[in-house]
């Protein structure tokens, strides 16, 4: 991974003096409430529910064994025990003290980390394909771009006061595992027409209130222009993105209210004049930041499954909380962060502590953290899975439920956030109680379920095959049922079935809906494309078809 | 009272009047608004004396440009903190258009901006009377930076630009 230089140590020192700064002249009256916001949302740093919730950047969703121990530190010593993983791949403390901020920033600092515009209107932190670099079937690893385009992005002088909120997701694969078409832009390596490797450039996508899918603005881009692209694209809206309503702030409205031919033209138009002069990225550059990401030692083993005569437990495990890795004798090895009785995405400082000793005893002392918010053990021996396995089982880690019903994205919601309408996780753990049934479960199938305590969209509902919305109805929590949605390469945005339900009738809205599945799906057929397939009515007429049992 | 204001990093009393302050008529320089400089042009011309001229964030560089050569300082404005297209409009202003002049910042300026300012290619910021003596720290706030731009005075150098031998 990529490894700090004295250049990079010395700029988040710098900030971590400037942001103790502006903290004491925040508490000492000399900046005012306004005036500091602006300032620490450029730091991750929100006032929230219960106490300021602190976002730190894990760029890419990368992270060594040594920052996760850090980050655990963090959650013990000025949270109460946990942190939160978030779908861009950070982390967010949510019970730190004002006061403290800079303490914690000074102790990410030691181990190359920071909160740097993890919030604010900037660019925020770049994400990635969490199996980057070792799913079969890549054209190339995207991580190297994404640490040219953090280190691009970090204070850029121009671009730090950006109508809204910025987001970028790079991806080197044909699957979409970083939701990029959702993004203000996604950067995907393709394979140009003279055969050299290039970028697809889209732009304008972003959930929130107005959940927009990103469009192609370049089909193909020579690598060395990436940066001088994205200059382009940023100053156009910076200049004309609108700054009179905040939630028509992003790029996506700009798209959308220029048309994308006009919006092309125009950022084609200042491309002209930027790309001799903005900044290139030479193969000498591209070569440097490749070496940091190279192969570890992978050791030549034979492909194979584990034992065939172990547990169900864990052959469950193995087919679900696995992946197919491009090393033979080797897996990708998802860490569960869905246990039903926890909070989906958060972890305890012990987890984190143990999950970065399994990182050094089995995975080349890396971990990951995926969109979905799980983690994951990239680089494990086959022939070690099943030990693995028991370390995982042993704490919590191991609930063989990745990519199905009960691996529910879902942001903090009610409980933390100061902007939702309703809780999140209550809603997640009725979910669980409910669908506790795994050989129903499996039967299911691929299925993501996704859900957000507000319009925002933190949670992705959107983009879920099922997504759920919180809603306030006079007070109460209501919940908005959408189908259809999908966040991948074929991303889609979920149809609403019908009138909002209360807390306790989603688990049954939700029986309903794979009731229909269950009944009229072809072999083989996902969720998502029997309700492509037969759109939403059958689905809507099934779940009021009756009242909805509490 | 004069106005002070930090200038190529000192604390200088401004010598330049807006149109719209007292005691503008006949003051020499001026700096004028957008609106003005469109009404008269030859009038404002006739005076002899040293132009500014206010740009607001709406405005495009584009309209500006053909008439740059008559100023000697532009005051670009930011109406409140989350503004942000001063800072392209200056990279604009310097690198496009080859502005020498003056280069001011006005509006919601605070010290914690600077920095980006100052890469952005602003050399002057009118700042409240209570941040000027301490704001000039702020320049120095970052001692290297990740992007080529607009520096002045600080030295930068593209980071993903250093080659592998570095």
């Amino acid at each position: 991974m990529y490894r700090y230089d004295l250049t990079d140590k010395t700029l988040v020192q710098e900030r971590v003096a400037q942001f103790r700064d502006q903290t004491q002249r925040f508490l000492a009256g000399l900046l005012s409430e306004d005036e500091f916001r602006h300032l620490r949302l450029r730091n991750g740093l929100y006032i929230q529910r219960h106490a300021p919730m602190l976002r730190v950047a894990i760029p890419y969703g990368l992270l060594s064994s040594a920052q996760l121990r850090t980050l655990a530190r963090i959650a013990r010593r000025y949270d109460r025990g946990y942190g939160h993983f978030t779908t861009r791949q950070n982390i967010q403390y949510n019970w730190p003290k004002l006061e403290q901020v800079p303490d914690i920033l000074a102790e990410l600092a030691e181990v190359e980390m920071h909160a740097i515009q993890t919030s604010g209107n900037c660019i925020r932190n770049v994400t990635s394909d969490h199996l980057a670099g070792v799913t079969p079937h890549e054209l190339e690893d995207p991580r190297p771009w994404c640490e040219i385009i953090r280190q691009w992005s970090s204070f850029h002088p121009e671009f730090t006061y950006l109508p809204r909120k910025f987001k970028i997701a790079v991806t080197g694969a044909p699957q979409d595992r970083a939701a990029s078409l959702v993004h203000d832009v996604g950067v995907h390596i393709v394979r140009g027409p003279g055969g050299d490797l290039g970028f697809e450039i889209l732009a304008g996508g972003g959930l929130g209130r107005t959940p927009v899918i990103g469009q192609v603005v370049r089909e193909f881009l020579p690598r060395q222009h990436l940066l001088s692209y994205l200059e382009a694209i940023l100053r156009v809206y910076n200049l004309e993105g609108r700054r009179d309503n905040l939630t028509k702030a992003r790029i996506k409205i700009l798209v959308r209210s220029l048309g994308l031919e006009e919006f092309k033209k125009r950022v084609e138009a200042e491309w002209e004049l930027l790309r001799e002069t903005g900044p290139r990225v030479d193969d000498a550059q591209i070569a440097r930041m490749r070496a940091f990401f190279d192969p570890p030692a992978y050791r030549a083993l034979p492909d194979g499954e584990p034992d065939a005569g172990k547990e169900t437990a864990f052959r469950a495990w193995y087919r679900y909380n696995t992946a197919a890795h491009k090393v033979s004798g080797y897996r990708a090895v998802f860490v569960s962060l869905k246990k039903p009785d926890m909070p989906p995405g958060d972890a305890t400082d012990a987890q984190m502590e143990l999950i970065a000793h399994l990182a050094d005893r089995y995975s080349f002392g890396e971990v990951r953290v995926t969109h979905t918010q799980n983690l994951l053990l990239a680089d494990v021996e086959q022939g070690k899975c099943y030990e693995l396995w028991q370390a995982l089982e042993g704490a919590g880690l191991a609930t063989p439920n990745i990519g199905t019903l009960t691996d529910i994205i879902c942001c903090p919601g009610l409980d933390f956030c100061s902007l939702a309408n309703a809780g999140s996780i209550d809603v997640a753990k009725l979910i669980n109680e409910r669908f506790d049934d795994y050989d129903y479960i499996y039967d299911l199938g691929e299925l993501d379920v996704k859900m957000s305590g507000c319009m925002n969209a933190c949670g992705h509902h959107h983009v879920g095959n099922i997504g759920i919305l919180g809603v306030d109805k006079g007070g109460e929590e209501w919940y908005q049922i959408t189908i259809g949605g999908a966040a991948g390469a074929d991303a889609s945005l979920g149809s609403v079935i019908g009138p909002s339900v209360a807390k306790t009738q989603v688990p049954e809205t939700i029986a309903r809906l794979l009731d229909v599945y269950v009944e009229q799906r072809q072999p083989e057929e996902r969720f998502l494309d029997t309700v492509r397939r037969l759109g939403v009515k059958p689905f809507k007429e099934r779940v009021y078809a009756t009242l909805l049992a509490a | 009272m004069p106005r002070c204001l930090l200038r190529d990093r000192q604390i200088v009393v401004d010598e330049w009047r807006y149109a719209a302050e007292a005691g503008a008529d006949g003051a020499e320089p001026l700096i004028v608004t957008f609106d003005q400089w469109r009404a008269e042009p030859k009038t404002l011309l006739a005076r002899g004396g040293r132009l500014g001229i206010v740009l607001a964030p709406a405005h495009r560089i584009e309209q500006l440009a053909p008439d740059l050569a008559h100023f000697a300082l532009i005051a670009v404005e930011f109406p409140g903190p989350a503004e942000g297209r001063g800072y392209t409009q200056a990279r604009l202003l310097r690198e496009r258009w080859n502005f020498k002049g003056e280069l001011r910042a006005t509006g919601h300026v605070r010290r914690d901006q600077l920095f980006f300012m100052a890469r952005c290619g602003f050399n002057s910021f009118e700042l409240p009377e209570t941040e000027l003596k301490d704001a000039a720290a702020a320049f120095s706030t970052f001692s290297a930076a990740y992007q080529p731009s607009n520096d002045l005075g600080l030295a930068f150098r593209l980071r993903p630009g250093t080659p592998a031998s570095a």
